[in-house]
């Protein structure tokens, strides 16, 4: 009997892993028996070192890391999938998921130590603060002013159509959660957005699923200039390959600044290492230097201060934006706008 | 007297059982009134955000068209962290929303918001809930916008107005508690300052209470007052009487004395003589005791109205001793008198009442052919009169009990005496301010008498 409900749940698990797109896995092996599983948004290249450290605490656990994107580990969660942590850039998926029941309830000493916009109800925590902002290749711009503003950048665009015709990236935002918070968001902070999309939408934008991969086209010179990409990741590439072929730019108009955050489904089997891995990405969030992290924490010096805006807010809000009546009516202005003849 | 407790105590728990009642009271108001004006709040907010959604609602080509609002979102984060939940029907269609979230029984009025609580995924919630009509297709179909939102944030507000309630709910006791005790003391503070008055008062004064009384206490001001006029009056008609009485004993008394004197010089029989000199001591006892009776009403009057003149004390012992060398001389004892000059304030015919009382008795108790001395010394900023005798001493009884009226000592039965002399010598003493003490005399033989007096 015991043996035919094991058959079962591998059977169910397979189903759902089969059903998950995944972008990529790791198993990390440890001396005993137990395995954290987690399901992340966060690219393993950028976020090994935070796996290295939380094993160097705790040798005897292995860490299965899975990476996918946003809205597939918002479904996977949602459906059962069986992780014990799950981290995403889509704070308005993960809040739902909390919001909904999905997540189990934690408390330590390390989460109270959160500021009380990075955590809520004790389900969802906030450990990195992370701007979106554009990425343009230095090569492909040569003797072209740096905007700062939108406006700038929508004049830029318009004015040099042979620079940037078919070499502006940007996230599709029917595809990527993250594309999609950073866009609904940007849409209700400032006008210039839909402009800005109408614009990008003439020049035959290429549209990504994840930021790794505009920054990379930027970086091969097959783009000019990827917009809304996570900062962190540019500055991490950036640091890999001192090229200095790549610009980082922050828009001083507004800038979203979202928050990367934690939750422990109810399906987890180990709560409590799962527990332990986000006490040490919240100490981490609040960690003052910044130090050899490709993440950055949650309270930095550069940011806030020069664009004067803090972070998404993680509250109620974000649910309007994944009512379906609210996403059809966005997706098909955004459609409207992007794909123009 | 059985004291049954203290009015004091029982204002104080009193009051501070009052005061607890009305803190007990005062939190739990408050409590309920925070939780009130937090759910008040939470439904304004609910409502505001359901209407912010109806009014979203439109027609576009014949269907049914809404775009969340944000604000009506994020404005439910106002409260505290709950959990939101929402739905949209048009008719019995779901538009948008969680399905299975409680139905509220339509509003009669449509426009107007409902409200309700319920339970969705195992948390007690709120909602609110608000119909509109929107045009769809050619008929109008209501279309319901419910709004709700889990109670965490409003229990926590009301726990924690609560919590701070109940802080100052034990303040405000601790405050009460200690006023009580203020309060009952101060209004207790009259009864003391009477009590005091009164029992500061010498063992004869008589007077009237005349001390500031507050109406509750006046009654019994007046009774008190009362019963010491009567009994001052009792006792002036009984000392009036017993002064009238000796009075009138000692004049018969007297010409009996002089009619015995003489019928002894005139009979000439042994045996007649021996009665008529026993009959002679009968009545110059009786006449003695008539006399102290007499000095007892002038003590207790005079002593009422204190003179206050100086009086030389070796002065008043010479005349004393000096009256009463021939009672001595009859007994052949000796007085003899070793004073200094010392000078006190009183009235110098009681003193000399007391100083002959004092001698009297030492020469009455002691036997013939002895002596008694009087030794007047100032010591300590007191005048201290000691009479000594070798006489038989006071008796193995206790000596204060000697200075009560008609008490004698235990070993006096072959003496005759009244038993009033030494409660003159008391009362007068007393009335100067001073003290009696009564003992041995030196080397346990006899007895000696301290009069002791202020300056």
């Amino acid at each position: 009997m015991r043996l035919a409900c094991l058959a079962l749940v591998t059977v169910a698990w397979a189903t759902l892993s089969s059903a998950l797109t995944i972008e990529n896995h790791k198993h990390y092996p440890g001396t005993g028996d137990q395995v954290l599983r987690i399901l992340s948004t966060a690219d393993l290249e950028v976020f090994e070192p935070y796996l290295q450290a939380f094993r160097d605490s705790r040798p005897a656990l292995s860490i299965d890391y899975t990476v996918v994107s946003s809205a597939e580990l918002y479904r996977a969660i949602r459906q059962g999938a069986a992780f014990d942590l799950a981290l995403s850039s889509a704070m308005d998926l993960q809040f739902r998921l909390a919001n909904d029941g999905f997540a189990r309830r934690y408390r330590s000493d390390a989460t109270t130590a959160l500021p009380q916009w990075a955590r809520w109800r004790g389900l969802i925590f906030a450990f990195t603060a992370e701007p979106a902002v554009v990425v343009l290749s230095t090569d492909r711009l040569e003797g072209l002013e740096m905007p700062t503003t939108r406006q700038e950048l929508i004049n830029l665009l318009r004015e040099n159509p042979d620079v940037f015709g078919g070499a502006v990236g940007t996230y599709d935002v029917r595809e990527s959660g993250l594309g999609y918070l950073y866009a609904t968001q940007e849409s209700r902070s400032t006008d210039a957005y839909w402009r800005l999309t109408e614009v990008m939408g003439r020049l035959d934008p290429q549209l990504y699923c994840c930021s790794g991969r505009m920054i990379d086209d930027v970086r091969a010179g097959r783009l000019a200039l990827a917009y809304n990409v996570l900062g962190s990741y540019a500055a991490e590439r950036m640091a890999r390959y001192s090229g200095g072929r790549l610009q980082i730019l922050r828009m001083q108009d507004f800038s979203n600044v979202m928050l990367r955050t934690a939750i422990i489904p109810k399906t987890a089997d180990q709560p409590e290492a799962a527990g332990a891995m986000i006490d040490m990405l919240a100490r981490l969030g609040l960690r003052e230097t910044p130090g050899e992290w490709h993440l950055p924490p949650l309270i930095s010096s550069d940011m806030g201060d020069a664009a004067g805006f803090g972070p998404i807010r993680l509250g109620p809000g974000l649910m309007v934006y994944l009512d379906p009546l609210n996403r059809r009516a966005f997706l098909s202005e955004w459609k409207d706008a992007m794909e123009q003849p | 007297m059985t004291v049954t407790g203290s009015i004091g105590r029982r204002l104080t728990g009193l009051l501070a059982g009052v005061a607890a009642l009305l803190s007990v009271l005062s939190w739990w108001m408050v409590s309920e009134l925070a939780r009130e004006a937090a759910e008040r709040t939470q439904d304004n907010v609910l409502a505001a955000s359901a209407t912010a959604i109806a009014e979203a609602l439109r027609s576009e080509q014949g269907e049914v068209r809404l775009e969340l609002p944000y604000s009506a979102f994020s404005m439910l984060g106002a409260i505290g962290e709950d959990r939101v939940f929402y739905r949209v029907t048009a008719g019995a269609d779901l538009l948008t929303g969680y399905a299975d979230l409680p139905v509220i029984p339509a509003p009669a009025v449509t426009g107007r918001v409902v409200f309700d609580t319920g339970s969705f995924d195992a948390e007690p919630i709120r909602m609110a809930s608000v119909s509109r009509a929107v045009l769809a297709g050619t008929e109008p179909v209501p279309v319901t916008v419910t709004v709700a939102q889990t109670r965490n944030g409003v229990g926590r507000i009301a726990a924690g107005l609560s919590r701070l309630a109940a802080v100052l709910s034990v303040a405000f006791f601790a405050i009460a508690a200690i006023l009580s005790a203020i309060a009952a003391r101060a209004s207790l503070r009259p009864l003391h300052e009477i009590a005091a008055a009164v029992s500061r008062r010498g063992p004869s004064d008589l007077r009237r209470v005349e001390h500031n009384a507050p109406e509750e206490l006046a009654p019994l001001m007046a009774s008190l007052n009362s019963l010491m006029e009567r009994l001052g009056q009792s006792i002036r008609r009984s000392e009036d009487f017993i002064a009238e009485a000796a009075h009138r004993v000692r004049t018969p008394l007297a010409t009996v004395r002089t009619q015995a004197d003489i019928a002894l010089r005139t009979v000439e029989d042994d045996a007649e003589k021996r009665r008529l000199r026993a009959m002679i001591r009968a009545v110059d006892e009786s006449s003695r005791s008539a006399g102290q009776l007499l000095d007892h009403a002038a003590v207790a009057y005079r002593a009422d109205d204190l003179a206050r003149r100086p009086v030389d004390l070796s002065d008043l012992a010479a005349q004393t001793v000096a009256a009463l060398e021939p009672a001595a001389a009859m007994k052949d004892i000796t007085l003899g008198l070793d004073a200094d000059a010392v000078q006190v304030r009183g009235d110098p015919v009681l003193l000399e009442n007391a100083f002959r009382n004092v001698l009297d008795n030492a020469i009455k108790y002691s036997p013939e052919d002895t002596s008694v001395h009087i030794h007047i010394t100032e010591t300590g900023g007191e005048a201290h009169i000691t009479v000594t005798d070798e006489g038989p001493g006071l008796g193995g009884g206790p000596v204060a009990a000697l200075t009560e009226r008609f008490r004698r000592g235990s070993n006096t039965e072959c003496i005759v005496g009244s038993g009033l002399g030494l409660t003159i010598v008391e009362d007068v003493v007393t009335a100067h301010g001073g003290r009696v003490q009564l003992g041995a005399g030196k080397e346990g033989v006899g007895a000696c008498v301290l009069l002791v007096l202020p300056l």
